[in-house]
Order: C-alpha cells, then sequence, then structure tokens
C-alpha cells in the first residue's frame, strides 16, 4: 500500500511539474519580438504608458506585435546588473553617470553615447522639489530650513538612488549660491541637512512610502515628477509641493545597449523606440506625467503650465559633468561619506 | 494555578504581537478596498505571470532538493566515514548564510563579469538574470531542507533492516524502494512541505539576481515588493495573502502529519 | 552512488560558489582586507547585526521556553492551534513578514501609534531590526526545546517538588539542566539566521549607515556602487561567522543527544 501511496504522489508531482512548465512556456506564443527596457525607479508609470503608445505605433507602422519588458529599480543598481549580464536592449536611467559606467566597466556601448542623440540623450528630464504635510506646518520655504534643528528631512541613500544623488547636488548648489561660495559653510550645510534624516531608503520609491504611507518626516525631497504622483496617489489634501529657490536640472538620459540590442537582434527596434521617446507623441505623454519635455511645442500647455518655474542649475556648469560630480561627492571616501554623520 | 494562568496569558500575548497580528495585517490590508480591488490584482498579467514562474521554480528546486536530500541522508546515515560532521555542517550552511550572500555567489560565478562569464556569453547560455539564475538561488537557500528531516531518523533507524534485505538477496535500488523509503515517507513528505514554502517565499537571494523584469523573471514575493513600490499597496497585500495562504496550508498539512503519524516523526523533532 | 549524489550536488551548490566568493574576497589582498573590515561602516553594520540578532535570540530564549513550556506542560483551549502557530515565521516569506511588521510597528501603525503616545519609535531604528528577528527566529528556540521537555520525565519535577524543594529551586536545579543543551542549540540556531537575515528587516529598519544599517544591506549597497572587493569581504566575514556558528551548533547538538542518552 505504501508502495502505492508513493508511486501516485510521485505521479502526481510529476504531473504538477508538467503543469507548472506549461504554465511558463505559455505566454511566449503571443509576442513577435521583445524588447527590454531597464529604467529606474519613478518612471513605472510614464513608460507603462509610452510602452502602450508605442507598440501600437509600431504595429501600425511594420504589422509587428511587439512587447516591451521593464524592469525599474535604483539607477546605481540597474546600472550594476546591465553590467553584471542583465539583457538590457536600451537603458533610461536616472543619471548620465549610470550609463557611463556601463560604458566603461562592461564595454557594452561607446563611451560617446550620449552624443548620439539630441538633448545629450536626454528625452525628457526633472528636477527636485520638496514634498511637506498639508499646510506646510514646519514652514518650509527653501533649502535653508531643511537644516534647521528639530526636523526630520527624507532622502533616499546617495549611494544606491540616482535621485538622492540629484537632491544631494541640488542642496549643494543651493548652499554654494546662498554661502558665496564658502566651501566650509556648504559643507557644514550638508552635514546638518543629512544628521536630520531618520530613514535612509535604497531608492526613490522607498523615500515616498516611507514619508507618505509610513508618516514619517517633515520634508521629503523627491523628484518633481513623483511628487505630483504622490498627490494623485496620496491625495492633495493630504500634501503640497513646495518650490525651492533654486534646483538642478535632473537629466536623464537614454542609450541604447548596443552589444545587447545585437545579440538580440533588436538594433533596429531599441533605435526606433529611443527615437520614439523625442518623438511628440511620447513627449506629450511625459509633460502629462509631469516630466519636462525637451521640446515643450509637443506637450499640452495645461500639463506645461503646472510645472513651476524654477532657476536650475546644469551639472555640466555647476560641477564639471558626472563623471567629476561621481568621483568627488558619491565615490567610496568621497565627500558624501567624509560629511555623512547620522544623528546619534 | 496563578503562575499558570500567568504564563499561559503571557504566551498569548507574545503570540499575538508578533505572530496572529502580522499575519491579520495581511488579510486586513488586502481587503480594505473590498473583494473586487482584491480580485483584480490577481487579473493583472504580471502578476500571473509571477505566479507561474514562482511555481515553476519551486517545481526543480524542490524535486531536486528531495532527491538530494535522501541521497544525503542516506551517505551520512547507513555508512561511516572521516568528515562526516564537517559535511554536516556544509549541509547546514546555506541555512544560516544571508540570502544576500546566496545571490551574490551566483552573480560572482555567472555573472558578465564573473568567473564563467565569458564563457556563457560566448554560448548564449543566460543563467542570471533569468529562470536558471532564480531556480540555482532557490536551491541553495533551501538546500539543507529536506536532508535536515530524513537524517536523524535514518541514523535512528540504523542499517539492520537493509542488511535483512540485502542478506536475503533484494538488490540495492528494491531495497531502497521497499525498505527505506516506506520507512522515511513521512519524514520526506514533511522536509519538502517545508522546503516548498521557504522556495515559494523566498525574497533576498532571488532579488540579487533576478533583474525585476515585469512578467518575466519577477516572483511572487518580488512582484509584492514592486506593487509596494508602485504605491499599490492593496493589490501588494492582496498577493501578499497568496503566500501566507500557503504558509497556513503548509502548517495545516504539517499538523495533520505530526498528528498521524506522531511515532514515525518523533526523530526528527531533534532539529 | 549515494556518496558520489551528495558531494556532486554539495559541491556544484554550495562549494563551488562560496569558494569563488572567498577567492574573489582574498584577491584583494590582506591590507585592503583589512581596510574594509576595520571601516566604522562595515563595524557599525556588523555590530547591529550580531548585536540584534543576539538580543533577539535572547528574547526568544526566554520567551521561546516559556512558550514551549505552555505548550507541553498545560491544556488549555487554543493549545493546538498555538502550536501549529509557532511555525508561521518559518511558513511566512519574509517580505511579507517585513511589510506586515513595518505596517503594525510604524509610526502610524496599531502597535506604533501606542508606541509613539509613550514616547518611543520602534520600526526605522534598531528596535525594529530586533523585533523582526524575534519574528524570524522564535520557531527555533520552541521546536529545539519542545522535544526535550515532552521527553524529561514529569516525574523527576515531582518528585523533587515532594521532597520539599521550592519551585525556583526546582527550575534551576532540575529542569534546566535537562534542557540546557536543547536551549543552547535553539538559541544559537536562532542567532545564526538573524545574523544573515535581509529580506524581513530592510522594510522595518531605517537603513541608515552607523544606525541601522544590517550587514547584508551593506554588502547589496556596496554591490550596488560596484564595490565588488567590498561586498566580497563583508559577506566572507559573515560566512565564516556562519560556519564557526554551525559547527558549535552540531557540537550542542551532540552534547544534548548524549545527555538525553544518559538520563
Amino acid at each position: 500500500m505504501s508502495i502505492n501511496i508513493i508511486r501516485r504522489s510521485f505521479s502526481l508531482g510529476l504531473a504538477a511539474v508538467t503543469f507548472a512548465a506549461m504554465l511558463a512556456t505559455a505566454p511566449q506564443a503571443f509576442a513577435d519580438s521583445s524588447l527590454l527596457n531597464v529604467s529606474y525607479d519613478p518612471t513605472r508609470e510614464l513608460y507603462k504608458s509610452i510602452n502602450a503608445a508605442f507598440a501600437a505605433d509600431w504595429k501600425t507602422k511594420t504589422g509587428e506585435t511587439i512587447t516591451i519588458n521593464q524592469s525599474h529599480g535604483g539607477s546605481g543598481k540597474q546600472a550594476r546588473a546591465v553590467i553584471d549580464g542583465l539583457k538590457a536592449d536600451v537603458v533610461t536611467l536616472a543619471l548620465a553617470g549610470d550609463i557611463d559606467a556601463i560604458a566603461e566597466k562592461a564595454k557594452l556601448l561607446p563611451a560617446d553615447w550620449a552624443t548620439r542623440l539630441p538633448h545629450n540623450s536626454t528625452p525628457f528630464s526633472s528636477t527636485i522639489v520638496f514634498l511637506v504635510h498639508k499646510g506646510n506646518p514646519k514652514a518650509i520655504k527653501d533649502w535653508g530650513d531643511l537644516a534647521g534643528q528639530g526636523l526630520e528631512v527624507i532622502t533616499p541613500n546617495p549611494k544606491t538612488s540616482g535621485g538622492a544623488r540629484w537632491n544631494f547636488l541640488a542642496a549643494w548648489a543651493w548652499a554654494n549660491k546662498a554661502y558665496g561660495g564658502d566651501e566650509a559653510k556648504t559643507k557644514e550645510y550638508i552635514t546638518n541637512l543629512y544628521k536630520n534624516v531618520p530613514v535612509l531608503d535604497t531608492g526613490a520609491r522607498g523615500s515616498t512610502t516611507t514619508f507618505a504611507q509610513r508618516g514619517i518626516g517633515d520634508v521629503l525631497i523627491s523628484w518633481e515628477s513623483d511628487a505630483f504622483l504622490a498627490l494623485d496617489e496620496f491625495g492633495a489634501d493630504k500634501f503640497e509641493i513646495i518650490v525651492p529657490s533654486i534646483s538642478i536640472a535632473a537629466e536623464t538620459p537614454v542609450a541604447v545597449i548596443d552589444e545587447n540590442a545585437k545579440a538580440n537582434g533588436n538594433e533596429k527596434l531599441a533605435k526606433a523606440y529611443l527615437d520614439y521617446l523625442f518623438a511628440p507623441a511620447a513627449q506629450k505623454i511625459a509633460a502629462h506625467q509631469h516630466y519636462r519635455p525637451s521640446d515643450p511645442s509637443a506637450a499640452d500647455p495645461a500639463d506645461l503650465a503646472k510645472l513651476p518655474k524654477i532657476e536650475l542649475v546644469n551639472i555640466n556648469d555647476a560641477f564639471g559633468g558626472w563623471a567629476k560630480a561621481q568621483k568627488t561627492y558619491f565615490s567610496d571616501g568621497g565627500v558624501f561619506d567624509l560629511l555623512y554623520k547620522p544623528r546619534s | 494555578m496563578r503562575i499558570r494562568v500567568t504564563l499561559i496569558l503571557v504566551a498569548v500575548v507574545f503570540l499575538c504581537a508578533f505572530l496572529f497580528l502580522p499575519l491579520a495585517i495581511v488579510f486586513i490590508e488586502a481587503f480594505r478596498k473590498g473583494l473586487f480591488v482584491f480580485m483584480s490584482a490577481f487579473s493583472d498579467p504580471d502578476a500571473l505571470a509571477a505566479i507561474r514562474l514562482t511555481l515553476l521554480v519551486a517545481a526543480i528546486a524542490v524535486p531536486f532538493n528531495a532527491i538530494f536530500g535522501v541521497a544525503a541522508a542516506w551517505t551520512i546515515a547507513k555508512f561511516n566515514f572521516r568528515g562526516k560532521n564537517f559535511l554536516l555542517t556544509l549541509i547546514d550552511l546555506p541555512f544560516s548564510i544571508s540570502p544576500v550572500i546566496s545571490g551574490l555567489v551566483y552573480v560572482l560565478l555567472f555573472g558578465a563579469q564573473g568567473w564563467f562569464g565569458h564563457w556563457l556569453k560566448a554560448h548564449n547560455v543566460e543563467i542570471i538574470f533569468a529562470v536558471p539564475g532564480i531556480v540555482l538561488a532557490t536551491i541553495f537557500v533551501t538546500f539543507p531542507f529536506v536532508a535536515r528531516e530524513i537524517i536523524p531518523l535514518m541514523q535512528a533507524q540504523g542499517t539492520s533492516e537493509e542488511e535483512a534485505a540485502l542478506t536475503l538477496g533484494a538488490s540495492g535500488w528494491h531495497t531502497f524502494l521497499h525498505v527505506t523509503l516506506p520507512n522515511i515517507k513521512w519524514a520526506l513528505l514533511y522536509g519538502v512541505l517545508l522546503c516548498n514554502a521557504r522556495a515559494m517565499g523566498e525574497f533576498g537571494a532571488v532579488s540579487v539576481v533576478s533583474g525585476h523584469i515585469r512578467g518575466k523573471t519577477d516572483t511572487v514575493p518580488l512582484h509584492i515588493e514592486v506593487l509596494y513600490n508602485d504605491y499599490n499597496f492593496t493589490a501588494a497585500f492582496a498577493v501578499a495573502t497568496l503566500l501566507a495562504s500557503l504558509g497556513l496550508v503548509t502548517l495545516l498539512l504539517k499538523s495533520i502529519l505530526e498528528w498521524k503519524f506522531a511515532d514515525n516523526l518523533a526523530a526528527t523533532h531533534h532539529r | 552512488m549515494t556518496l558520489g549524489i551528495t558531494m556532486t550536488a554539495l559541491c556544484l551548490i554550495v562549494l563551488i560558489p562560496l569558494s569563488a566568493l572567498v577567492l574573489r574576497a582574498l584577491s584583494v589582498g590582506p591590507e585592503a582586507f583589512w581596510d574594509i573590515t576595520s571601516d566604522p561602516r562595515t563595524l557599525a553594520a556588523l555590530k547591529l547585526s550580531f548585536g540584534a540578532a543576539f538580543i533577539a535570540a535572547a528574547i526568544n530564549m526566554v520567551f521561546g521556553t516559556l512558550l514551549a513550556w505552555v505548550i507541553v506542560r498545560y491544556r488549555f483551549a487554543g493549545r493546538k492551534l498555538i502550536d501549529a502557530a509557532i511555525d508561521l515565521p518559518f511558513a511566512l516569506p519574509t517580505a511579507v513578514a517585513g511589510i506586515a511588521l513595518a505596517t503594525i510597528y510604524a509610526p502610524n501603525g496599531w502597535i506604533g501609534a501606542v508606541a509613539k503616545e509613550l514616547g518611543f519609535k520602534i520600526a526605522f531604528t534598531p528596535l525594529g531590526v530586533v523585533l523582526a528577528l524575534i519574528f524570524i527566529g522564535l520557531p527555533f528556540v520552541v521546536r529545539t526545546v519542545q522535544p526535550v521537555l515532552e521527553e524529561t520525565e514529569l516525574d523527576i519535577e515531582e518528585a523533587s517538588a515532594l521532597l520539599g524543594a521550592s519551585r525556583i529551586r526546582t527550575i534551576f536545579q532540575v529542569v534546566l539542566p535537562q534542557i540546557y543543551p536543547a536551549f543552547l542549540t535553539g538559541t544559537a540556531l536562532a542567532f545564526a539566521r538573524g545574523v544573515g537575515e535581509y529580506g524581513s528587516i530592510i522594510f522595518i529598519a531605517g537603513n541608515i549607515p552607523m544606525v541601522s544599517e544590517i550587514a547584508p544591506l551593506l554588502i547589496v549597497i556596496k554591490l550596488e556602487e560596484f564595490d565588488y572587493a567590498g561586498a566580497t569581504v563583508v559577506a566572507t566575514i559573515m560566512l565564516a561567522t556562519s560556519f564557526i556558528l554551525l559547527l558549535a551548533i552540531n557540537r550542542f547538538q551532540a552534547w544534548g543527544q548524549n545527555k538525553i542518552g544518559n538520563v
């Protein structure tokens, strides 16, 4: 009898394996080809819309049905995955430095990748703003307020999050201007600012959840696009956006990963996809989702009107480009490591 | 008497704060917006793909570890050799290694910059950021589970029955199938249950090797994280109820096994 | 043949991957290895992982033994349910546990709100780490102590009580010596598991370097910074400790079995 039970459970197990294998292989049947876009954390909703529009466009032009697969995560983490072999056809990351790292460490695309598309390969950009509780109870108006005593500031870890690096540099740019280029005072300000951070998430999305869902902190330093999204998701009656006097033009570049696209036979599709990001249709979607389009003429003026006017510094002018900024501020033993002292 | 009541009360309060409340919150949050929102979390193609992938991974990892577990238990219980304790420790090792490290080692081996990276690329074999990598990481993490359940039982039973069968002229395979397997079947099932629960729920190790491609390399636990970061908390908890229910079913089956075959399982309690 | 299967699987799944890790870590050279190890941030992360795991294991040692005692020695309604529920942390995926715990213990969660009133925070502090580890480690203590308690004779305790020994004395001189090895094994298992835990902690820890950043998270962060050397060095230190801990656990277990054999 026992043997019977074993036989029965064995055949049951076999059936389960077969079933699972069938389930797992089923979906590949219906797409002609697929493209993998490896992106950073807060672009989830943006690329969902753009991918649907592009797939429809591609279908009418070529008759081909395509699937665009998405992977999202902290920008540095995503770059690391591509370097380690994640077969991304295109990357759409939070900052140029992460794509540089792919070019340098894995040699999957040329070092001058940024020159291949207009606007330094940046179809749309964003900037950094503050999200505070409704009514702004702590009266936060500008960067200087964030370093004040008894305030809790939420921002992710610049070592892992691209958005957090932009946050750091925007704060630095403000302090540099406010203190007339006095580096000692700027460093003191940054030190005090990060002393106010009670939770250091690894990605921008984690920080928004900590602030909006868990109710931690008085102010969230956030991507402009994500701050608007948070108002939609968590309620405009609970939070409001505060626009600082100065911020940074957060350029979020895109690139074809040549070696992968070639290996996947996706060179044409990958290029068409990135070109589409610069085309009016995608520009309009981006503006609607609170990104700053490189070609504002394509966008709905109502969407553009929502984006506040801010004085924006540029990474190249203010910090000498990403390669230099990455090395000076965020490398192991760099400025951030030296200044970062958590509240004890 | 008063001590008894106090102790029971302390035990119940402790369990409520640490075990029951987290479990309850998963179900409460999942149904917060009603049954419809709960169900719609499962009509998402990405959720279905994640469920399929998790089933596939468990369907490979669990049988593998079951076979290995029996072989390892047989080796350890029925033979005497030097370094047995060392072998036991090696089998146990994945249990106490951080899941993050389990993922990391496969990146070091099979990643594009790893030991076999060039060879794999030249031969167009994908391991990391694809299903094989996820399966490997899962096998690693659940490696000791079956073996650890059967080893003490086999050790307790000794080799006399097998020796008798062999003396009477039965083949080794025949002996295993008709003597050993019936003796260990409940412990084996028990180990398989635990192994399966762990395999389907693994997060850390899989997260390092997955690549997080939605609908392709996201398992159920990773999909929960994705939903959570999409601000889709209700859906995240809805999918989490699936894993929580799996945990509950595992516990139920386990309790039934323990109750019905208590004698047979007694030795395995010495974990 | 079974030896062959065992060794092959062991080599493929455990030995080769782990040696790849150790070799990569050692390739940085002793000086760099020491620099990474003695970096204050590495030390703080290791200290937190080991410290929190130790505190959680100690708490589990007390409450786990108490639970085992209640389950074995008392008969009351719901005992079976409690017995079955002990394994919940084992069966519940760690990420789900982490999100659920963060929801309850965040300042706006059920218990977190009460704690906030009382003036302290649980989630997003080292306390949150300890909390998650108590959850993870509980079954190990209960499940190792429980069977031993079941086997130890109630008679001896009763005899001791009859002979006029106080309750405290009975516990310390009769019960504890018997369950001592199981007690240590279970606590060590909970500790070993807690040191490496990742999934449940990252949702509730706060992840502040030097304060609430656990060692496995530091490995992930170093990995994401392309710092493979740093990641593998920290991983190797953790690996070595795991190995030593397990050897110790196997010793405890062998000792316990001898002890039971002698009773």
